[in-house]
This record gives C-alpha cells, structure tokens and sequence, in this order.
C-alpha cells in the first residue's frame, strides 16, 4: 500500500502549494483592486472634467458654488509640508546614520536604536496633535505673522517623524560597505570623519538615495499631521506661513462630509487619490530600482 | 609642508566636530519625542481617570469619555489580526519555501514591496469601494478589519519572509533526508522555528495598525458613537453571535482626531489622554515584540 499513500500525499502536497500560490497572488489582487477602482472612478471624473483643467487651473474649489478642478492647488500643499519634512529628516536622519554606522560605539547603538523604533511607532495622528498645540504656538513667538494652520509646523514635524525610516534604511546601506575598503583608506592615514564622507557614503549613495526618496514618499502620503495642522484651504502658494490643503488632506475632509456617493464632489477623492497614488509610486519604484542596485553591488 | 600639516589638523578638527555633530543629530529626533511625551502627558493629566476609561462621547469636554474608542480599536484589532495573519504568513511561505525564482514571483516581490509604501489612505478609498459599497458591508467592523488587514498584509509578508529566511538550510536539509515532504518541513520544522519573529513581526505590523486613523475615516468609522458593540454572546441557541461585526464603530485615533479639530479647547485635554490611552497600548505591544525577540534571540543559536 505504499504507492497508494504515496499518491495522496502526493496530492496533499500539491493542494497546500496551490493553497499557499493563491494567497501569494493576493497581494497582486490588491495591487488590481487598487488601480482598478482608482482609474474607474477617474474616468468618470474625467468625463465631467476636461484633464487640461485638473493639470492647470490655479484653483481647487469642488465644494463651493464656482467649481475650479486645478489638483495643482493640492499639490502645492503637498510640497510645501513634504519639503519642510526632508529639511529635517534628510539631513538629520543622514548625519545620524553616519554617526551610528561609523563613530557610535556598540553600547550607544544599542540604546539609540530602540529609541529611534520607538519614534517610528508613534501613531501620526499624536504627532498632529503635537504640530498643532506644541510647535505652531512654540514657533509663533518667533514668526509673529505665523496662522494657527500653516505647512512649516507640520512639515517639521512629520521631519521628525521619518528621521527613523531615512536614518534606519540609511545606515543600512552603510553598514553593508565591506569594512576592507575603510580599512584601506584608514591604512592611508584617512580620518574616520574621511573614511565616512568620501569613502563609504560615495560607496553606499544609492542605498541612500533609496531611503530619501522612500522618505519623501512617505511625506507625501503622510495624512493625519496635515490634516491636522495644515488647515483646510486649498491654495497655490509657496508661503509655509499660511493655511493650505494637501492632496491627502482634502481626502479626509471630504469622506469627513456627507457628500453622495456618485456625485462628481465623491469622485474628486478618487482623483485625488488617483494622482497621490501615481506620484507615489513613481518615488517607490525608483526608490526599489535604487535599493536593488545597491545590494547586487554588495550582498 | 606648512599647508599639509595645517590640512591634517583641519582634518582631525572634523573628525572631531562630527563626533559631536552626529551624536547631536542622533538623539534630536529622540529628544523631541521625550518633549512630545511629557507635553501630552501634562496635558492629558486632569482628565486621565477611570470615568475617561467608561465614559461614552459626549457634547461636554468634562464629560467626554473613551469607551467606545477603546473598545473599537480593540475589537477592529482582533478581526484584523484573524484575518492578516493566516494569509500573510502563506503568502510569504509560498515565496520563500516554495516558489522557484520566475518573472512571475519577481513580479509579486516588486508588488509587495510598493504595497508596502503605498499611502494608507489610499487603502481608505480601496476600502470604501470595494466593503463600503461593492459588498454592502457598510460602515461596519468587519469593513474596518478587513481595509487595516489589506493595509498590513504586506508587512506581515515581509517580515515572515525574513524569519523563514532566517532558519539555516541544514534543518531543512535534515528533515529530507528523513523523509519528509517540502510541506511536512514547513509545517514541522521551518514554521515553529521561525514563529517567534513571525509573531514580531506581526505585532509590530499591528501596533502600526492601531494608530492608523485615515483608512477608517475614509471606509466611515463614526466620529460619535455612544455605544458599545453588540455582544458575540446570546442568551438563546446558538449562544454565539456575529452580528457585532456588522456594527458601526469608532477607533481611538478617530476620536483623538475628532477632539483635536473641535474648536472649543476643552477637548484638547480628551485629546491628550486619549493620545496616553493609544501609546500604552502601542507601547505594550512594542514591549511584547522585544520581548518574544529577545528570548528568542537568546535561546536560539544557529
């Protein structure tokens, strides 16, 4: 009888490894469910309005009588908060990820680099919170023009809150620099401070690179913080002083409403959504390409 | 001869300069969480008691309480968990045990990889599409757990990946030689081996879970809700019931989110203890991670 149990174990095996592909397929069947339902309901938005309007137009005005579709509008918002966060986080989280790779010695290591997770695990929403009643207050002594809403406070907040991701991944990459080559230019008479920023660095750029560009992705995305404290008046402009809107942002104040589903004002978030998930994907992949790149050179 | 000298010393001054830099820049980021913590916690203090814990919502900031949310975020974690985690961890066992390297598993690696990086919110409009409306679940529970069970799916992915890859080839070797089959390994051997930092992996996916509050404002999760659940337990046959996950809800980010954007400042204090009420519940979670990891990483040594 040995043949026949065999043959069923044989089966059994093939039904669990079918079982076990189909739920691997699933994460591609989310990834369709996604463009799918986006592009869906963007094409309804698109045949009410013209794509030159939405890629043009210096207004964002879905939920007022005089209707202006210019996503330019959100996307200036957008920017704003995400060029203040890379402000912080790029250079910080760089810096840091130098210093833990190359001068730290292994006890601070251990102690900072659970902290570090810890910053990474604080809900967005607490670090709106604190963009709004800590850091707009605490900088309006200093920019006395500063509105309660505005895109610096909460871009330096959202900074600190991707330090973790752009420090992490960072140090990553310089960590996997093989120690021959630092032991070659400390040969040389090189500085530690030397061996870092014109050795390693250059040889880890790409794996870096990827952790910025993984981290203004993640800026852009980000949606409590500024829906928060960056306030809720789509606006083109380059002031940080002011209140704006972000793409993500107008989102949330949308499905906050009771607006119809089936409306044109229903579909503006999935155009909106439509154009975040675009940008961030471009970001995401090329972060990907940059990453791989970077571990066939050294792993 | 003069200029070299003058450059090295230069040099030496960087270095220097750096070490204090660095270690500067290295706990910024740190130290502004601590003034985060203890700003909100003096904030959260007069309102941090046991009429907060039990109290429902209510138009009154004194009044205001977080049952509600609490119990929200933890019945919306326990479905998602059921949920993710059975799916999540096939998934990555057919990459990585069973797969042989093809254009098609590339592709799902890529997948995996931007899912991972996709805005939550975006999740949010999935969601709101597909349980909200396609399937008429509504505003409900299961709606919520199933959205932040998409929303973590890929990391449960990734970090399971990296368990099992973990687990050193002679073990599986091993048990071939003893006659097992590729899944009596798994199942046997790889999958007990590896669970611990499966199970890090996994609680650390759903600490991130818990603070998500976009995608659940997106599929409709209530602002105000002055009700609890229904009970899973009937007093007539069958005794169980799963009415509760057709249930609306709210979670404790909503109502922080909620209090913060009232304009009237005595819900900045709600806000700031439901804010203390979240990060105990993430910190535990953090805390059990670090735990499992490191008995495992005491006990195990390959």
């Amino acid at each position: 009888m040995p043949s026949v149990s065999g043959i069923a174990r044989r089966r059994n095996e093939m039904i669990i490894e079918g079982l076990l592909f189909m739920s691997a397929l699933s994460s591609i069947l989310i990834t369709a469910g996604i463009i799918a339902i986006l592009v869906f309901e963007t094409i309804e938005f698109f045949k009410v309005v013209p794509l030159k309007d939405f890629l043009t137009d210096t207004q964002w005005t879905p939920l007022f009588v005089n209707k202006h579709y210019g996503i330019l509008t959100l996307f200036a918002g957008t920017f704003l908060t995400t060029f203040f966060a890379m402000i912080v986080a790029l250079p910080v989280g760089l810096i840091s990820a130098i210093y833990l790779s190359e001068y730290a010695p292994a006890w601070l290591r251990s102690i900072i680099k659970p902290g570090l997770e810890v910053l990474a695990a604080i809900p967005s929403v607490v670090y709106g919170y604190f963009a709004l009643l800590f850091v707009t207050p605490l900088l309006q002594r200093f920019i006395p023009h500063l509105s309660g809403f505005n895109s610096i406070s909460p871009g330096i907040v959202m900074g600190v809150m991707i330090i973790p991701i752009v420090s992490s991944l960072s140090e990553d990459a310089l960590h996997a620099v093989p120690i021959s080559l630092r032991e070659g230019a400390l040969a040389l008479g090189a500085t530690r401070f030397q061996v870092a920023t014109r050795v390693v660095l250059p040889a880890a750029l790409s794996g870096v690179a990827s952790s910025f560009i993984l981290g203004i992705s993640r800026a852009i995305g980000e949606t409590m913080v500024v829906a928060i404290a960056a306030g809720q008046q789509p606006r083109l402009t380059l002031n940080p002083l002011v209140p704006i809107e972000t793409v993500t942002a107008y989102i949330v104040q949308v499905s906050l409403g009771d607006t119809p589903t089936g409306t044109l004002e229903y579909k503006t978030i999935f155009a909106a959504g439509m154009s975040l998930f675009v940008v961030t994907f471009v970001f995401n992949i090329f972060s990907y390409i940059l990453k791989k790149r970077f571990r066939e050179e050294y792993e | 001869m003069d200029r070299k000298v003058n450059r090295h010393r230069l040099n030496i001054l960087l270095d220097r300069a750096f070490s204090v830099v660095g270690l500067f820049m290295t706990i910024f980021g740190i130290g502004v969480l601590v003034v985060l913590l203890v700003d909100t916690f003096l904030d959260a203090l007069p309102r941090l008691d046991w009429q907060f814990l039990t109290g429902f919502p209510s138009r009154r900031p004194e009044r205001a309480g977080a049952l509600s949310a609490w119990v929200g975020t933890l019945v919306v974690m326990v479905v998602t968990i059921i949920l993710a985690f059975p799916l999540g961890v096939a998934a990555a066992t057919y990459l990585e045990e069973f797969s042989r390297k093809n254009r098609l598993t590339e592709f799902i690696e890529i997948n995996i990889a931007n899912l991972a990086a996709v805005p939550s919110i975006i999740y949010g409009l999935l969601g709101l599409e597909v349980f909200v409306r396609a399937m008429r679940l509504e505003r409900s529970i299961i709606s919520g757990a199933l959205t932040l069970a998409i929303l973590i799916l890929p990391l449960i992915i990734v970090a399971t990946r990296e368990a099992l890859r973990a687990i050193p080839q002679t073990i599986r070797e091993a048990s071939y030689a003893l006659g097992a089959t590729r899944w009596q390994t798994v199942r046997n051997q790889i999958l007990p081996a590896a669970m611990p930092a499966i199970l890090t992996g996994t609680i650390l996916a759903v600490s991130r879970a818990i603070g998500e509050a976009a995608p659940l404002i997106m599929i409709g999760a209530l602002t105000y809700v002055a009700f609890l659940p229904s009970s899973p337990v009937t007093p007539d046959f069958p005794f169980l019931s799963f009415r509760w996950l057709l249930d609306p809800f709210t979670v404790l980010p909503i109502q922080i989110f909620n209090w913060v954007s009232r304009p009237q400042h005595g819900f900045f204090t709600n806000a700031a203890a439901g804010i203390i009420l979240l990060l105990v519940i993430v910190f535990i979670l953090n805390g059990i991670s670090a735990y499992i990891r490191h008995r495992y990483e005491k006990r195990m040594r390959w």
